[in-house]
């Protein structure tokens, strides 16, 4: 275990795009600030992001914990929200349940969790019909490019 | 080539980012579908596409995206253009179709971010 240099907590709003993709700017710039690596940083980013999207199109609100140790960023996001019933086909590319307000906005096509995954290097989901969703994501330093 | 030049090129409007005509740009990426700019596109090129929400404005941000391209002439709501103006990042509107104004820049030296996927480009040298 090694000790947190870094801890935040970012709460989310859900069913509204407004402010959509801010959690993830400031992420951006605490991680660039912090000194990380600018890949690290960049892989962080698109994970808040993704995780932010999933919040506002699915939640009732949520948040992102963001936490940096001198081994790696997590990207924590846990909501209150419908929850995911069948994890394996909602991590299948391509699968959506996405309303058409999300499509608009560029979002939906199947792709968050599969973009979540692909840019860290372990992803844990737990989720509860009815209750929510907890998405655990680490991205390790030495992975920097 | 400079934004100035692909302003030229595509005789697009700029809409934010007069001041910046002088960032250098050597790749793009193209695409309406945010998740797969996400996915995709790289620190320092162009994003062209068709959808002018903030969002747009937001997925530049995170990915470091040069400038904004939005093609089919269309014009984006002021929410987008008044985030683009707090995040400093150059949107310009071309009439040409994503295909056009992809191949104009083709020809004359911009390039896919990255080729295919699967297969990164070989570094073009792109500064952030």
């Amino acid at each position: 275990m090694s000790e947190i240099r870094y801890e935040n907590f970012f709460p989310i709003e859900g069913g509204t795009f407004v402010n959509a993709g801010d959690v993830s700017s400031r992420i951006k710039s605490i991680l660039k600030n912090l000194g990380i690596g600018s890949e690290v940083v960049r892989r962080a980013a698109i994970i808040a992001y993704e995780s932010e999207i999933n919040i506002v199109s699915y939640a009732l609100r949520g948040n992102i914990r963001l936490s940096v140790t001198p081994d790696a960023v997590c990207i924590e996001a846990k909501d209150e929200g419908p929850g995911i019933p069948d994890i394996e086909l909602a991590m299948q590319e391509g699968f959506s349940t996405a309303t058409p307000m999300v499509r608009e906005m560029g979002f939906g096509a199947g792709m968050g969790l599969s973009n979540i995954k692909k840019f860290s290097d372990s992803l844990e989901i737990t989720s509860e019909v009815g209750q929510g969703t907890h998405v655990k994501t680490r991205i390790n330093m030495a992975e920097a490019g | 080539m400079t934004l100035a030049e692909i302003r030229d090129i595509l005789d697009a409007e700029v809409l934010v980012g007069s001041d910046e005509l002088g960032k250098e740009v050597k790749t793009a990426f193209s695409a309406d579908l945010m998740s797969d700019v996400l996915a995709f596109a790289k620190p320092g090129s162009l994003l062209l596409t068709g959808l002018t929400n903030p969002q747009v404005v937001r997925t530049s941000d995170i990915l470091d995206i040069a400038a904004i391209i939005l093609v089919r002439g269309k014009v984006p709501p002021a929410e987008t253009v008044r985030l683009a103006q707090e995040l400093k990042i150059p949107i310009l509107r071309t009439r040409y179709i994503l295909f056009e104004t992809s191949g104009r820049l083709h020809e004359k030296g911009i390039v896919g971010c990255i080729e295919k996927v699967g297969g990164d480009r070989v570094d073009v040298g792109n500064k952030i």
